[in-house]
C-alpha cells in the first residue's frame, strides 16, 4: 500500500465525507499530480498556514476560479513540455463548482484541457454554515432554506451536474459516492488515463450539515444510492456507458429518516405526502433514465 | 528600428520579444488590437506561446495566475469592465507574489456604458498590490513592458505589474516608435526562473489560509517590497538607457520645472498636451511646468516632493474621481505636501472623463485658474447646458 498523499492532522470534522473522498482521489491519481482547489471546507481544513495536508503541489486561489487556474497550470505544463508527466486535478465543493464556479468549469471543459475536475458534493455551503446551494436536494432544511410553518425546506431538486458536463461532449463524466471507495479509485484511474477534460461528481455526506452521527457517513453515502436518489452513472463521449444497478431500491424514507435535515418530513400531512411523492417521482425518473433496476 | 505603428501593435511587438509562454485574454474594446495581433503571431509561428481563449476576464486573470504559479512567464491585457471583473483575481495574484504582467488599455467604467478613455478602471484597483506604470506615448507603451517584466520577475520583488496606456488615444493612435531588437530584449530581460512553482518534484502548497496571526505580515511584506522597488526602478532607468540607447523616465519626468511657479501634475497621454502648452506659455514668459508621474504604484513620494520643492502652486489633473471625495492622484499629492508641512496650494481638476477631449486651451485655462487657488474638486469643461455653478467652463 502506498503512503497517503493527503495526510492526517488536518482539521476536518469527524466523519467528514469530503476528506475521505479527497484522500481516495489523490491516492488513486498518484504523486505526479498538481491540484487546484476552490475555496471551501477542504481548502480551509487542509491548508492553515504554516501547515498543509497535501504532499503534492497544491494551489488555492478563489471560490469560483479553480477550473480556470487549472487551465493555466495545464497550458503552462504544455508550454514547459512536461504535461505528459503530470496530472492536473481541479476540485471544489458543490457551491464552488455548480453555482459560482459553473462558468469557469464550462470554459475549462469547452477548451478541451487535459484536466480531471472533481466536485465533492455535500449538498450545501458547509464552510459558511450550511446555506442552500444549487446542489441542495428538494426539502432539505438548511440555514437559508429552513423548514418552517410555511416551508418544507429547499423548494428545488438538485442540478444534474454530470449530465451538464457530459453535454459538453467531453470524453468522460461520472458520479460516485464515498460509500463506494473502490468505485472512486477505479473512476479516478480511468479518468486520468483519458486525455481531455473529465468530470467526477462525488457524493460526500456531511455529519454537521445533514445532522447525523459521524459514524453513519458510509451508511448514508450508500443509502442515497440504494434509494435511487443519487444514481451512480458514467458518461463516455456524452452518452451513458454504465450505471450501478440494484435488484430493488430501498424506500426514500430510509435515507430521509437518517438525517436531521429532513426531520420535518417525519410527520403526516397532505403537504408532506406531496413532498414524498415528489421525491418518489425523482427516483422513478432516475430508474427510467439510468436503467437502475437489474 | 523606427516604424510608424499603431500603439496596440507596438505593445504586441514588445510582448512578442519578451516571449511569454502563456498569453490569455478575453476581448474588450479598446484592448482587442493587442491580443488580436498576439494571436496572429502565435498562429503564424512568430510567437511560440500557448494562446488561451477564455470565457471571461475573471478566467483570463485566473489562467495567468495558474500558469505563472507553474513557472511559465505569462501575459494578459484588458480594459475597463474587464479589469474590474478581474479585480478579485488581481488581489489574489499580488497576495501570492506572482509576477504577472497586464496591459490595461484605460477606459471609463459603466454606467453609462462608455468605451472611451479615462483612468477610472486602473485607479479603482490601485490598492491591489500591483505596480502601475502610465505611458505618455507609444514609445513608452512599448518600452514600459520591458521594464514591467524585468521588475516583476526580480526575485527581490515578485509582484505583478500593470502597464496602463490610454484607450484609443494611444492604443489606436499611430506614432513613430523605435522598436527594440530581440538582442536588446534578451540582454535586458533574463529568462524567467521562478523562485517557487508548482512542481511534483518539490511539492508546495500555495494560497494557504492566513489567519490573524500571519495575515498582517503578508501585507507588510508587500508594502516593504513596494518601497524597496522605487530604488530598483531608479537603477533600471540607467540600465534601460544602456541597453536600448534611449532615455525613458520610469518614476517621474520633470518637464521645465526649473524656476517654475505653477506646476501641473498628471499621468498618461494628457502629459504630452501639457508639455506643448508649457512650451507655449514659457515662450510668453509664464513660469509653468509639468510633473509627469510614470510610476503610480509604488508612489514615488520623495521624488515628487523633491521635484516640487521650489514650486509655489500645484494643480493635479485626474482622469478619475473617487466619487464623494476627490481625484485619487490629487489626494495623494495633497497628503504628501501636508505630511511635509508644506502649505502651498494643491488644487484638484477632474478632466477627460469618459473620453471627453482635453484641449490645449483647457490646459491654459487650468494654469490661469491656478492663480485663484480654486478649492474643492473642480470638474473641468462640463457642458454649458449642464448648469452647475461649481464646474469650471474653460473651452
Amino acid at each position: 500500500m502506498q503512503d497517503n498523499l493527503f495526510v492526517s492532522g488536518h482539521t476536518a470534522c469527524a466523519g467528514c465525507g469530503q476528506s475521505l473522498a479527497a484522500r481516495l482521489v489523490l491516492n488513486a491519481a498518484g504523486k505526479d499530480t498538481i491540484i487546484t482547489n476552490a475555496t471551501g471546507c477542504l481548502e480551509v481544513f487542509s491548508t492553515g498556514f504554516p501547515q498543509t495536508a497535501w504532499k503534492v503541489p497544491f494551489i488555492h486561489s478563489l471560490f469560483e476560479n479553480a477550473s480556470a487556474v487549472a487551465s493555466g497550470v495545464e497550458v503552462a505544463l504544455k508550454a514547459l513540455g512536461i504535461k505528459d508527466r503530470v496530472n492536473v486535478i481541479s476540485q471544489g465543493g458543490d457551491g464552488g463548482t455548480a453555482d459560482i464556479g459553473l462558468q469557469s468549469l464550462s470554459g475549462m471543459l469547452e477548451r478541451g484541457h487535459d484536466i480531471l475536475y472533481v466536485m465533492y458534493d455535500n449538498e450545501a455551503y458547509m464552510n459558511t454554515g450550511i446555506q442552500r446551494s444549487g446542489m441542495t436536494p428538494a426539502y432539505a432544511s438548511t440555514t437559508t432554506s429552513p423548514a418552517g410553518k410555511l416551508s418544507l425546506g429547499n423548494p428545488q431538486p438538485k442540478k444534474n451536474m454530470a449530465a451538464i458536463c457530459a453535454a459538453h461532449d467531453i470524453p468522460y463524466s461520472a458520479t460516485a459516492s464515498v460509500g463506494y471507495p473502490k468505485d472512486i479509485e477505479r473512476k479516478v484511474k480511468k479518468a486520468i488515463s483519458i486525455k481531455g477534460p473529465k468530470f467526477l461528481h462525488i457524493f460526500v455526506p456531511c455529519p454537521l450539515g445533514w445532522r447525523y452521527d459521524p459514524s453513519a457517513t458510509d451508511r448514508i453515502a450508500k443509502l442515497a444510492v440504494e434509494t435511487g436518489l443519487f444514481p451512480i452513472v458514467e458518461y463516455e463521449n456524452g452518452k451513458i456507458s454504465k450505471t450501478m444497478q440494484f435488484k430493488e431500491l430501498k424506500v426514500v424514507g430510509e435515507f430521509l429518516k437518517a438525517q436531521g435535515r429532513f426531520k420535518h418530513l417525519m410527520k403526516d400531512s397532505p403537504e408532506i405526502k406531496e413532498a414524498i411523492n415528489f421525491l418518489n417521482n425523482i427516483v422513478q425518473e432516475n430508474i427510467d433514465r439510468y436503467n437502475l433496476i437489474k | 528600428m523606427k516604424v510608424f505603428i499603431e500603439g496596440s501593435h507596438a505593445v504586441a511587438e514588445a510582448v512578442k520579444m519578451i516571449k511569454p509562454k502563456v498569453v490569455c485574454a478575453y476581448p474588450i474594446t479598446p484592448q482587442t488590437h493587442i491580443v488580436e495581433r498576439l494571436s496572429e503571431m502565435v498562429a503564424n509561428g512568430a510567437l511560440k506561446s500557448e494562446y488561451v481563449n477564455v470565457e471571461s476576464e475573471h478566467s483570463a486573470a485566473s489562467v495567468v495566475l495558474g500558469s505563472t504559479a507553474t513557472g511559465a512567464r505569462s501575459y494578459t491585457a484588458t480594459s475597463s469592465q474587464g479589469l474590474i471583473l478581474m479585480s478579485e483575481v488581481l488581489f489574489n495574484i499580488a497576495g501570492m507574489r506572482l509576477p504577472v504582467v497586464l496591459t490595461c488599455v484605460n477606459r471609463a467604467l459603466s454606467a453609462p456604458i462608455n468605451i472611451w478613455n479615462d483612468h477610472q478602471d486602473s485607479m479603482t484597483i490601485r490598492d491591489a498590490g500591483w505596480m502601475q506604470f502610465y505611458a505618455e506615448n507609444n514609445q513608452e507603451s512599448h518600452d514600459l513592458h520591458f521594464l514591467a517584466y524585468k521588475i516583476a520577475e526580480n526575485k527581490d520583488i515578485m509582484l505583478p505589474v500593470m502597464v496602463c496606456m490610454d484607450g484609443f488615444i494611444l492604443s489606436h493612435g499611430y506614432e513613430v516608435v523605435d522598436i527594440a531588437t530581440q538582442e536588446q530584449v534578451d540582454q535586458y530581460i533574463p529568462p524567467y526562473e521562478p523562485a517557487y512553482k508548482l512542481d511534483p518534484q518539490e511539492p508546495l502548497t500555495m494560497g494557504l489560509l492566513g489567519a490573524p496571526d500571519v495575515y498582517m505580515e503578508t501585507r507588510y511584506a508587500i508594502q516593504k517590497t513596494m518601497d524597496e522597488t522605487l530604488s530598483i526602478i531608479e537603477k533600471e532607468e540607467i540600465e534601460f538607457e544602456k541597453t536600448f540607447g534611449r532615455k525613458t523616465p520610469l518614476l517621474i519626468e520633470e518637464y521645465k520645472l526649473e524656476g517654475a511657479e505653477k506646476v501641473l501634475i498628471a499621468m498618461g497621454s494628457i502629459t504630452g498636451t501639457i508639455k506643448d502648452v508649457v512650451d507655449e506659455l514659457r515662450e510668453k514668459g509664464e513660469k509653468v511646468g509639468l510633473l509627469k508621474i510614470v510610476c503610480y504604484r509604488p508612489f514615488p513620494q520623495e521624488k515628487i516632493y523633491e521635484a516640487l520643492k521650489s514650486v509655489k502652486k500645484i494643480g493635479v489633473i485626474d482622469k478619475a474621481i473617487s466619487l464623494g471625495s476627490s481625484g485619487p492622484l490629487h489626494l495623494e499629492v495633497a497628503a504628501l505636501m501636508q505630511s511635509k508641512g508644506e502649505s502651498k496650494p494643491v488644487s484638484s481638476f477632474i478632466a477627460g472623463l469618459g473620453g471627453r477631449d482635453i484641449k490645449p486651451k483647457t490646459i491654459v485655462g487650468i494654469f490661469n485658474l491656478m492663480d485663484k487657488d480654486p478649492q474643492g474638486v473642480n470638474f473641468v469643461d462640463l457642458n454649458k447646458w449642464y448648469k452647475e455653478e461649481s464646474a469650471i467652463m474653460i473651452s
